[in-house]
């Protein structure tokens, strides 16, 4: 399901790469709904600079970037670059020292910055939540500080926990340090988005959890962003994580230049130079898996019987020499069990004990990369593949996935030969501009679909 | 005559200057605590205006206390003025120092989380920092209460209030029958006011801190 919002979000952005192009996504998913939550804003940076004092180079320099409502990109770059520094200039909490931020319609460069942050999110790796508030109270803190009524608050804060997927009853009156670090990270996400703001900055936010809650934070993340169109920027320095959540990625060099902004796939196809690609670093093959889904490749069929058939129809199944193998479900078609020719005879006809458990199944959002690993740890070295209530749908094998990421790679090689020469194009063109990138030059780099 | 013969004659005297003791001790503390957790809100953001601080509040300190009430009396006149100013003053210390070593310990992300979900300067102060930094704080008024017990005997001397006025008549007058009684008795109820008032920070303690940041 998660995954499933990336992929279309990934399509739309393929699709629609120009920035004349930057209304159809979220137009299309049809933003602000009357009585909906309120979906995202767009962002403007304008040439925004940061010195510190006592340093003649700036932290950030010159940063110009527009960010479409409604999307979520990613600011990645090596340690020290100015991601925090560039983030936090959006609500101010750094105070550019020159430049303009506009939010929606609005300049915010110079309103008071209380109230600007009132209107945006904001999420830190630390979860940053108050040690002596319940969770329940520190959900609710902006809600009452733009002045929500009292029962709309406590609906609020019940709906937020449901939302993030923490059980009202069970953490509304907890503390945070009774929370698991995912946890607190969760309720953070849910404290930032309380009073429904349409812009969402996220420094970090998954950075010091464990590897597997953090990817189910990111699918969290996900799935909320497919039903809240918020506007998202977010700071990771791990290249995966932004592929994984970005609608478009900006990778930035020292002092925040942005090298390349553009969506994962062109960046991954069509890194803009030796940074870039020395960024997004080997594995390339590896992180493609990532970006595709069960859906995208060939599901084979595979012999099949329900629990209900009877027991001689099966036999009868394996005997005749077809199948070597059959795929037991139970009765509401789940993949249950590997059932090989022998097994039967050996557990002398019953099936309760004959064949091998199945342990791994995808659905047809996962990635090939889930669908790998669930390939390399069975032992027929295949998966099942599932639909919605987990019924069987068919088979990927490993010569399926093999044969995929070899189609693949071939693309991605004959993509980047192609656009090589635009590429130079690009990059002669972008030299002559005085402004650094701003928008979306990803045009340029996509294939034609 | 013996000791509880003494205290069942003089019950009525001790317990009339046991009440104003605690009274006195009491009131100064809150006037205390008032002003130095106000020092500390004003000074703990600057290095040095922090240090100053409790530079300042410390040389108070190192003043004896009899000549400090000894100085304050050509000024304040005799009684309750210079009593209450020396106790507010020797109570200052271990509050403002607790209270800015407190609230600049308080988590800088927290700080900044408080920044960037939108709460103002105020609203971050009393919502998020004093909250965090109350534990300390609470010590130092702790540390200040112990202090100011002693220290307010003293205030007999400037005709203040409390049991300092039975240690004092009955050292004036060495040697007769009852002063060593009038000492003692003096003494330990300031040592059991010391403890009553330790055993209500500890109630007040389970009262006030946050049970999510309750050690
Ligand atoms: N308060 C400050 N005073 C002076 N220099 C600062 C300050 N904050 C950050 N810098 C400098 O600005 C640069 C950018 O810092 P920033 O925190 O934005 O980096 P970052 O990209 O977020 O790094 P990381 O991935 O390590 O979090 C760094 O070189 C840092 O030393
Ligand atoms: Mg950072």
């Amino acid at each position: 399901m998660a995954e499933a919002a990336k992929a279309e979000a990934g399509v739309t952005a393929e699709a629609g790469a120009g920035p004349q192009d930057e209304r159809g996504r979220s137009e299309g998913r049809g933003p602000g709904t009357p009585g909906g939550p309120a979906s995202g804003a767009t962002i403007v940076l304008e040439n925004l600079t940061k010195r510190y004092p006592g340093n003649p180079r700036p932290a950030v320099e010159s940063v110009s970037m527009e960010i479409k409502a409604g999307e979520t990109v990613i600011l990645v770059g090596p340690s020290g670059c100015g991601k925090s520094t560039t983030l936090k200039m959006i609500n101010r909490l750094i105070e550019p020292s020159s430049g303009r931020i506009r939010i929606g319609d609005e300049d915010v460069t110079a309103i008071d910055p209380v109230k600007l942050r009132r209107k945006v999110g904001y999420a830190i790796q630390s979860s940053g939540l108050f040690p002596h508030m319940t969770v329940a109270e520190n959900i609710a803190l902006v809600p009452k500080m733009v002045g929500w009524g009292r029962t709309r608050v406590r609906d609020r804060v019940e709906e937020m926990l449901d939302l993030v997927g923490l059980d009202p009853r069970e953490f509304h009156g907890r503390y945070p340090r009774q929370l698991s670090g995912g946890q607190q990270q969760r309720v953070g996400v849910a404290r930032a988005l309380a009073a429904d703001p349409p812009v969402l900055l996220m420094d970090e936010p998954f950075g010091a959890v464990d590897p597997i809650t953090r990817d189910h934070l990111q699918d969290e993340l996900i799935r909320l962003q497919r039903d809240l169109h918020k506007t998202i920027v977010f700071v990771t320095h791990d290249f995966d994580e932004a592929i994984k959540l970005g609608d478009r990625i900006a990778v930035l060099r020292e002092r925040s230049h942005i090298a390349q902004f553009d969506t994962p796939e062109a960046i991954l196809t069509n890194p803009a130079d030796e940074f870039v690609s020395g960024f997004v670093g080997a594995g390339a093959a590896l992180k493609r898996l990532n970006l595709t889904r069960v859906r995208d490749v060939e599901i084979a069929d595979f012999a099949a019987v329900t629990v209900d058939e009877p027991l001689q129809s099966i036999v009868e199944l394996l005997r005749a020499g077809q199948h070597n193998e059959l795929l037991l479900l139970d009765h509401r078609r789940r993949p249950y069990k590997w059932l090989r020719r022998g097994d039967l005879l050996r557990a002398r006809g019953s099936l309760a004990r004959s064949g091998t458990l199945v342990t791994h199944t995808v659905t047809r959002d996962a990635t090939l990369r889930d669908a790998l690993e669930a390939v390399l740890t069975d032992s027929g070295g295949r998966v099942a593949v599932t639909g919605r209530r987990g019924e069987f749908i068919g088979v990927v094998d490993m010569e399926t996935l093999m044969n995929s990421v070899h189609e693949m790679l071939e693309a991605d090689r004959l993509t980047a030969l192609e656009h090589r020469h635009e590429l130079d194009q690009v990059r002669t063109g972008r030299e002559q501009d005085a402004s650094p990138v701003a928008g979306d030059p990803g045009g340029d780099g996509e294939p034609p679909s | 005559m013996g000791f509880w013969q003494f205290l069942s004659t003089r019950h009525q005297q001790l317990l009339v200057d046991a009440y104003q003791h605690a009274s006195a001790v009491f009131q100064c503390m809150v006037i205390a605590t008032v002003i130095g957790v106000l020092i500390a809100v004003l000074t703990y953001r600057t290095e040095w205006a922090g240090n100053l601080a409790v530079t300042t509040t410390a040389a108070i300190l190192t003043v004896p206390s009899l000549a400090l009430i000894g100085l304050l009396i050509p000024i304040l006149g005799l009684g309750v003025p210079p009593t209450v100013t020396a106790l507010v003053l020797y109570g200052l210390l271990p509050i403002v120092r607790n209270a800015i070593v407190g609230l600049r310990g308080v988590d800088a992300s927290l700080v900044e989380a408080a920044r960037g979900i939108g709460m103002s300067r105020t609203a971050r102060l009393l919502r998020v920092e004093l909250p965090l930094a109350w534990p300390p704080i609470l010590t130092g008024i702790r540390v200040s209460t112990q202090m100011l017990m002693g220290i307010a005997a003293i205030a007999a001397y400037a005709s203040g209030p409390g049991l300092g006025n039975e240690i004092f008549t009955g050292i004036a007058s060495l040697g007769s029958a009852n002063a060593l009684n009038e000492v003692l008795a003096g003494t330990l109820g300031i040592i059991v006011l010391a403890l009553a008032f330790d055993a209500g920070y500890v109630l007040i303690g389970r009262l006030t801190i946050p049970r999510g940041i309750r050690g």
